[in-house]
């Protein structure tokens, strides 16, 4: 290890040719894939919880792979906003059920037939989702604030 | 009035917040003429409780309202009788004329429409108070109009005088409040009962309960502090730093009345009884005598008026304590013409600062001529606080008389009381109202309109007069040309001094409407009032001329008995104003040594605390109830692949220990994660494994980053003791927790709350993982809570990053020495 501190040297490692290049469809897919495990989650592993691990560990990759103002332009949102807007959304899948006459948070199911398939809706749906950006949202901000520096 | 306007008067109750909503964005668009609009939501108020008058002169009261948290029994329930219904005119017509004095007084004024929000805002706090049945109601407003009181107090927030005689209010109405609501809360537990309509009937239960007595003076330092009842007077001149349509308002007819309001409205089920008849006297009494002298005084035409308000209200604790026949109807009758003379006094005093811009009583002279609807007004006003035929005054003051005269030595030595403080108070009124108009005419700073009305108007009202010599010097090289204030601050000083004259000749209609149904209301039976403004020969009569005596000497002499009464004051030195800043010193610098001595700054201290009080917590219990777990026995069919796991966890751990470098240190860290991740699918929880490995990703990731960010040194800085240390807080945390596990799974498993989740989770939450269900529906409200601690994390860990990186934000220092 060289003396000029442990992030330049940790940062230079991971700075090869091959994660760059890769980064980008690795976090392609990984908020893919985290969107498929918050939707899964009501009935196989997952939620909106590890979904937003997932998807706040994609950005993390690229804001390192390519540059936290790169990550930045793609989220178009400021990550904190995401954060408050997810909590929000959850706030408000609560707040629907004083609507309906039924204490606060008691969740409300609808089933439409959408193209002959049938869907099920919820307000746990819309709070797991709001879980789901609040956790991405959060750590997003956390990691790229962490990682900017002058010179990004 | 009848049952079917229940939701009539909800309305009315609330009308004045919807009105404060409204007030800014009206008062951009209409400017100082947005008072009119205002004024009508309390004329409404005013013209809707009128038609109570009828049935509550005969006799009748209103009880009404709404659950409120049915499972404590606790409502949202009026009673309006005669006192509740006296006060509710009182504040609803005095506050409509305020706001149209407000109009004119903050013409131009960049925060009026804030000033309109914030005054009407305390108008429905008052109305609350006034009205409220329910204790918790009732301790409700109570605090709201201290909050209001506070917001109007500190209006001026840019002086330092106007901050401090804010918080000075509300530290002691506040603090009032909670005594009251203590008081409340024992009453409550004592009798059972939670409204004022039902204590009244459980009365001889309440006085006879040994707790009647701590109930009795914790109400009392509620009553006394909003009241400012000596030694707690101080709060009531400072707060004339607020604008004077808020002296006019609060500290004449409403806020400072409220104290007077419990104490008549608990007259039933606490009074007549030898502490009540003991304590209220001699605190009122004593208000009276220091108030009047204190403010002979000042020289400040507001500091005057705020120092017989203080008499005022000590005269009208002194009669409502004073159990004889006709105290209470003499503090019924007072409290109206007080109300009356003293709001149009305050309002007088601020039209002549507002054109001739002094208050300097020294100063002033001979304005008659160029403010004669002004001066009529006074004079009105202060005929009646003095106590002359044939106003509504001289009615209340021969009320005293007859109550307190008598032969026993306690009946002389209150009425000695009051016939001083009677005297003093009308020297007072006369020099407010006639001091100023008559004499020569002198050099005057001339009028302060506009935007300047703001600064201006709350300019020092202090015990220093002078305080603006500068101002002096431009008038006297500008003769000013001052005229009649204009019309909107006219029509309030006018119309509630004539109030008090008509009041006073029409006596027979006033008492029949408003003392005798108030009187009565006060003593819980029917009571009647007889006095009219025709004089007739008799003791009171007699004590009236002495006081008429003493008081037109005093005023005669008015610049010796200033100095007579300085020079006393000086004396003594030390007041309760004083030890309120020592106490508030002594308070933060007490917060201050705390403060330094459990925050110490060093990270390093506080993580050694934490994890100290972890392993305590996990060892402690288990040390001291003996419940050690027993040591596994070892499992004989554990499979060679979860033997390499659990060897890969220790190799990571001793890789941490070992490590030469941080960075290295945290990547072990993250070996021993993902091997528990493992494990944890091999045993059948995939979503924990899940969790676990992307937990652990970015942990290592973040960590790795505050590395970057932090520049620390790469390697481990401990040595020697310190690393020792470090090693067994590290190990009896690891122990604690191994143990606690172990233990845990030794016990016997309740597997009810399982059965229940597995069985419910898809029929009613339509959901198969039962873990997920939990979390989003069954208990869906921790998780909000949760998430929400997520997000506040989130912005701090930003907020401290940002510090960090522009070096440039320095934490504040609150030492009192140095920022003092």
């Amino acid at each position: 290890m060289d003396t000029s501190g442990t992030g330049r040297s940790a940062r230079r490692g991971m700075d090869t040719l091959i994660f760059r290049t890769m980064a980008p469809y690795l976090t392609a897919l990984m908020v893919l894939f985290s969107v498929f495990v918050l939707l899964r989650g009501h009935n196989e592993p997952g939620g909106g919880f590890i979904g937003g691990l997932i998807a706040a560990s994609a950005f993390a990759i690229l804001g390192i792979a390519s540059g936290v103002s790169a990550v930045r332009r793609a989220l178009w949102f400021d990550p904190i906003t995401i954060a408050a807007a997810g909590l929000a959304a959850s706030a408000l899948a609560g707040i629907v059920s004083l609507f309906a006459d039924v204490p606060f948070m008691t969740a409300l199911w609808v089933f439409p037939n959408i193209f002959g398939t049938e869907v099920a809706l919820s307000t746990p749906m819309l709070f797991d989702i709001g879980v789901y950006l609040v956790v991405t949202g959060a750590i997003t901000a956390i990691a790229l604030a962490l990682e900017e520096r002058e010179d990004d | 009035m009848a049952a079917s306007d229940a939701p009539f008067i909800f309305i009315a109750l609330i009308a004045p917040f919807l009105a404060a909503v409204a007030a800014p964005a009206l008062t951009r668009v209409l400017g100082h003429w947005a008072a009119l609009p205002l004024a009508l939501v309390p004329a409404g108020i005013f013209a809707f409780f009128c038609r109570a008058l009828g049935d509550v002169a005969g006799g009748q009261a209103f009880t009404g309202g709404y659950l409120w948290v049915p499972s404590f029994n606790v409502s949202y329930s009026w009673l309006i009788d005669g006192l509740s219904l006296t006060f509710v005119l009182l504040i609803s017509g005095i506050g409509a004329l305020i706001l149209l004095y407000a109009g004119g007084y903050l013409k131009g004024h960049p925060q009026q429409g804030r000033f309109f929000s914030f005054i009407l805002m305390f108008m429905g706090s008052m109305l609350g108070v006034v009205v409220s049945d329910s204790f918790l109601m009732l301790f409700i407003y109570w605090e709201l109009t201290s909050i209001t009181s506070f917001l109007l107090i500190g209006f001026d927030h840019s002086r330092e005088a106007s901050r401090r005689a804010a918080i000075q209010a509300l530290v002691v109405t506040g603090g009032g409040g909670l005594a009251l609501l203590a008081g409340l809360i024992l009453v409550w537990n004592v009798t059972g009962v939670s409204t004022i309509s039902l204590l009244i009937e459980y009365a001889p239960a309440l006085k006879a309960s040994p707790y009647y007595f701590a109930a009795l003076l914790l109400i009392l330092g509620g009553a006394f502090t909003k009241s400012a009842q000596f030694p707690f007077h101080f709060w009531l001149p400072n707060a004339m730093e607020a604008p004077t349509p808020v002296s006019a308002y609060l500290h004449s007819a409403t806020m400072v009345k409220a104290g007077v309001f419990l104490l008549m409205r608990l007259q039933p089920a606490f009074g007549d009884t030898a502490p009540w008849e003991t304590i209220l006297p001699v605190f009122g009494g004593a208000t009276l005598l220091a108030g009047t002298v204190i403010g002979l005084r000042q020289t400040d035409l507001k500091l005057m008026l705020a120092y017989t308000t203080v008499a005022s209200l000590g005269l009208l604790v002194m009669m409502t304590g004073f159990g004889t026949p006709h105290a209470l109807e003499s503090a019924a009758l007072y409290l109206v013409a007080h109300a009356l003379f003293k709001g149009a006094l305050f309002m007088v005093a601020g039209a002549v600062d507002h054109e001739a811009g002094t208050r300097d009583i020294t100063r002033l002279g001979g304005l008659w001529r160029a403010m004669p609807v002004t001066f009529a007004a006074a004079m009105l006003a202060a005929l009646s606080m003095g106590g002359l035929p044939p106003f509504l005054g001289f009615l209340a003051k021969e009320e005293v008389y007859e109550a307190l005269a008598g032969g026993n030595p306690r009946a002389i030595a209150f009425t000695l009381a009051a016939v001083i403080g009677n005297g003093l108070m009308f020297a007072l009124a006369f020099a407010v109202a006639l001091k100023p108009f008559v004499g020569a005419e002198r050099p005057l700073p001339g009028p302060h309109h506009g935007s300047e009305a703001g600064t201006e108007a709350g300019a020092p009202p202090s015990a220093l007069p002078g305080t603006s010599p500068a101002r002096g010097e431009i008038g006297q090289r500008h003769p000013p040309h001052i005229h009649e204030a204009p019309f909107l601050m006219l029509i309030g000083p006018v119309v509630l001094a004539i109030s008090g004259l008509m009041a006073g000749i029409f006596s027979g209609a006033f008492h029949a409407a408003i003392s005798a149904p108030m009187a009565s209301a006060i003593a819980h039976e029917a009571r009647e009032i007889t006095i009219s403004a025709i004089p007739h020969l008799s003791l009171p009569f007699a004590l009236s001329l002495a006081t008429i005596a003493l008081g037109v000497i005093v005023y005669l002499l008015l610049d010796r008995a200033r100095e007579a009464a300085a020079a006393a004051l000086e004396s003594i030195g030390w007041g309760p104003d004083q030890g309120f800043d020592q106490a508030m010193r002594g308070l933060i610098r007490g917060a201050h040594l705390v403060t330094t001595r459990i925050q110490a700054g060093r990270l390093e201290t506080y993580i050694m605390v934490v994890f100290i009080t972890i392993a305590a917590a996990l060892l402690l219990p288990m040390a001291i109830f003996s419940e050690w777990p027993t040591w596994p026995a070892w499992p004989a069919d554990a499979g060679f692949h979860e033997l390499v796991i659990f060897a890969i966890a220790v190799i990571g751990l001793f890789a941490v220990v070992v490590a030469g470098d941080r960075l290295t240190a945290i990547v072990s860290l993250g070996i021993q994660g993902f091997s528990v991740a493992v494990i944890f699918m091999l045993y059948g929880a995939p979503d924990l494994a899940f969790t676990q490995f992307m937990v652990e990703t970015l942990s290592v990731v973040i960590l790795a980053l505050v590395m970057t960010r932090l520049d620390l040194q790469p390697s481990d800085h401990r040595h020697g003791r310190e690393l020792v240390k470090d090693a067994i807080i590290a190990l009896a945390c690891g122990v604690g927790f191994a143990a606690l596990l172990l233990r845990a799974v030794q016990a016997p498993f309740n597997t009810s709350l399982t059965d229940f989740f597995n069985a419910w989770s898809k029929v009613v939450a339509h959901g198969s993982n039962v873990v997920n269900v939990i979390i989003v529906d069954f208990r869906g409200t921790d998780t909000l809570g949760e998430i929400a601690v997520v997000t506040i994390t989130g912005l701090a860990i930003l907020a401290l990053i940002r510090i960090r990186g522009t070096g440039t934000v320095k934490p504040a220092d609150n030492d009192p020495e140095r920022s003092a």
